[in-house]
């Protein structure tokens, strides 16, 4: 049975959903300079984690991300984690763009034995914006790391560019594995690469409708999971932030033999799943 | 030469040579706010302005892309009002300059703002808006962004006149406009340069307006469909033009031969994004390499290029 993953606590619903009507709200200043002061994440940081201290990452999760969003609506960001002894592994990853109107692009959460090394996605960047990823260990304890871009030139946008097409196959998904980079590694222990693709807009709900005049409601992926038989692999609660076509390529211990099962939900309470096997030669 | 011209290029020259400003700003040095848009005839009735290929800025008035427009016996139809006000109405004076008839019709060939931010200053005629008929939608979930992201570049005196007016007149497939003993054809595109491409034909010239669906010289930008754009050059191709104003390049050019840069460069990119992707290389790493050997070919290649492999790789995933 699917369920959508709860939100770990109310206050990142609240940033991941109701922030999604803030839409034109573009800081002027964070245009016009290099990297600034966190401003906006100091506001933001009590709404989404509390008074919890928050703890610089120290390689416990890094985030790699272009210096500037060559196209605003597809932004490639990678985040490697590494298990620490002092800390336990982690649970979970919240990725956030400060300047982005609903600032919660994704929250992840992995299973206590999959062994997550490596998520890479791809977000919308509306403006000059912190990327940041904050995750929790097991400890409860939270580790930051964040990386500055700048927004694209030009006409690039954070929109979609074939609405028609994005709507037309709304659900569909692609499972790759690829090939371990690691070879004459017992197939048993090693990790797997696998790139998880799913088609919707994902989009924000600023489009008016030309007859009824009205915004369209947001529309967009806000669970999914990702399990092997009955192991949970990953799983997200996102939001606009994630780009159209939601993609996550990421690496971790898979077990021969035993089926990949996605399943998604979006805000229209459409579900959407699929089931690959996962062959032990594949892996 | 006259008097005025020589001390605006002696003005120029000194400035030049203290400050070493652009050619952008030698050539914008002698005109003066206010000026005629300087068009050029490239038919019997047909005039076009060649944007330069730059990134729309302060300097440059965002006039970087080809605008133009038309005149029959009753009206006129302008084709793209460029990229700001300032722009458009200078292309109001052009049009002034030449014939004292209504325009009927503003055509706006596409979303993008060197295309459509001099919409607002058409307020002032009785044109009515054309636009593709998702021309509307993209400019509903674009509008607000493109008024705050070029406001760095253009800067807010130019910025602050600039709004987002979408079309009223709304064209599917195909249509026509009649400006008085003058038909002319609009086509909406399949998503191509973006998913609301109209082009306009004039069938007493045979003179094409592209939009941008056909560059010279500047990149050409992905913002719609790479698998579209390049599907539907052999549709473009087999349009039967004497000329065509592109959307960014010489005016006129010939037809078809117009598009047999736009086409290698989508060839060679779509190949190597095809690689990448049969490879497992992920994207960001695949975007840095994509389709260089074409970079001595184009202007602003470094500005679009990766962004336009970032669209295709994203594209052709789901191959």
């Amino acid at each position: 049975m699917f369920t959508i993953v709860q939100p770990r606590s109310r206050m990142v619903a609240t940033a991941l959903f109701v922030l999604v009507g803030a839409v034109i709200s573009f800081p002027v200043w964070a245009q016009n300079a290099g990297p600034p002061e966190s401003t906006t994440w100091n506001g933001l940081k009590g709404d989404v984690f509390g008074q919890k201290p928050i703890e610089p990452a120290n390689g416990i999760v890094s985030i790699d991300a272009p210096k500037r969003a060559e196209d605003a609506a597809i932004v490639p960001v990678d985040l490697h984690f590494k298990t620490d002894a002092g800390t336990g592994r982690i649970k979970t990853v919240t990725l956030i763009v400060d300047e982005n109107p609903s600032p919660v692009a994704a929250v992840f959460k992995f299973g206590p034995d999959a062994g997550v090394t490596h998520l890479a996605t791809r977000l919308r960047v509306n403006a000059y914006s912190y990327v940041r990823a904050i995750a929790e260990t097991e400890d409860g304890k939270l580790h930051m790391t964040e990386t500055f871009v700048k927004a694209s030139g030009g006409c690039s946008a954070p929109a979609m560019k074939n609405t028609d097409e994005a709507l037309a196959n709304l659900g569909k998904m692609k499972l790759r594995v690829f090939s371990s980079k690691a070879s004459g590694m017992e197939p048993m222990t090693r990790a797997t690469e696998m790139q998880l693709m799913i088609r919707h807009p994902n989009n924000s709900g600023l489009q008016m409708d030309q007859v009824t005049r009205y915004y369209i409601p947001a529309h967009f992926i806000q669970g999914l999971t990702v399990s092997q038989g009955n192991r949970l692999i990953m799983s997200m609660e996102g939001g606009i932030s994630i780009s159209e076509d939601p993609n996550f390529r990421f690496e971790f211990d898979a077990k021969p033999g035993e089926d990949i099962k996605v399943e998604a939900a979006d805000t229209e309470g459409k579900q959407f799943k699929d089931e690959w096997p996962l062959e032990s030669s594949s892996l | 030469m006259s008097g005025t011209t020589r001390r605006g290029v002696l003005k120029t020259g000194l400035v030049l040579a203290c400050c070493g400003m652009s050619h952008v700003r030698l050539a914008l040095a002698q005109s003066r706010p206010g000026d005629p848009l300087p068009v050029k005839q490239i038919a019997d009735g047909v005039f076009a302005f060649a944007g330069i290929p730059a990134m729309m800025n302060n300097q440059n008035d965002g006039e970087i892309c080809n605008v133009g427009f038309i005149i029959g016996d009753e009206a006129v139809a302008v084709i793209d009002s460029g990229g700001s006000v300032v722009e458009g109405k200078a292309l109001i004076g052009a049009i002034r300059a030449r014939t004292d008839r209504p325009i009927r019709y503003l055509i706006n060939t596409h979303m993008h703002p060197d295309h459509l931010f001099g919409n607002a200053a058409f307020e002032s005629t009785s044109a009515i808006i054309v636009g593709h008929r998702n021309l509307p939608r993209a400019l509903e979930s674009r509008g607000a962004y493109y008024l705050q992201s070029y406001r760095d570049a253009m800067g807010d005196d130019l910025m602050a006149d600039i709004r987002i007016v979408p079309p009223t007149k709304l064209i599917t497939d195909e249509d026509e406009l009649d400006l008085g003993n003058r038909k002319l054809t609009l086509k909406a595109w399949k998503p191509a340069h973006t998913d609301n491409d109209l082009s306009v034909f004039d069938h007493k010239t045979d003179t094409f307006f592209t939009g941008d669906l056909c560059f010279i010289g500047h990149l050409p930008t992905m913002d719609g469909s790479l698998l579209g754009w390049i599907a539907q050059l052999d549709i473009l191709n087999g349009i039967k033009a004497k000329s065509a104003v592109p959307g960014h390049g010489p005016i006129p050019s010939p037809w078809p031969q117009a598009l047999d840069a736009e086409r290698r460069y989508f060839d060679v990119l779509a190949s190597d994004m095809r690689k990448a992707i049969a490879d497992g290389v992920p994207m960001s790493d695949a975007v840095k390499s994509a389709a260089q050997r074409e970079r001595a070919n184009w202007k602003l290649f470094d500005e679009y290029n990766q962004r336009n492999a970032t669209a295709a790789f994203a594209e052709l995933e789901w191959e």
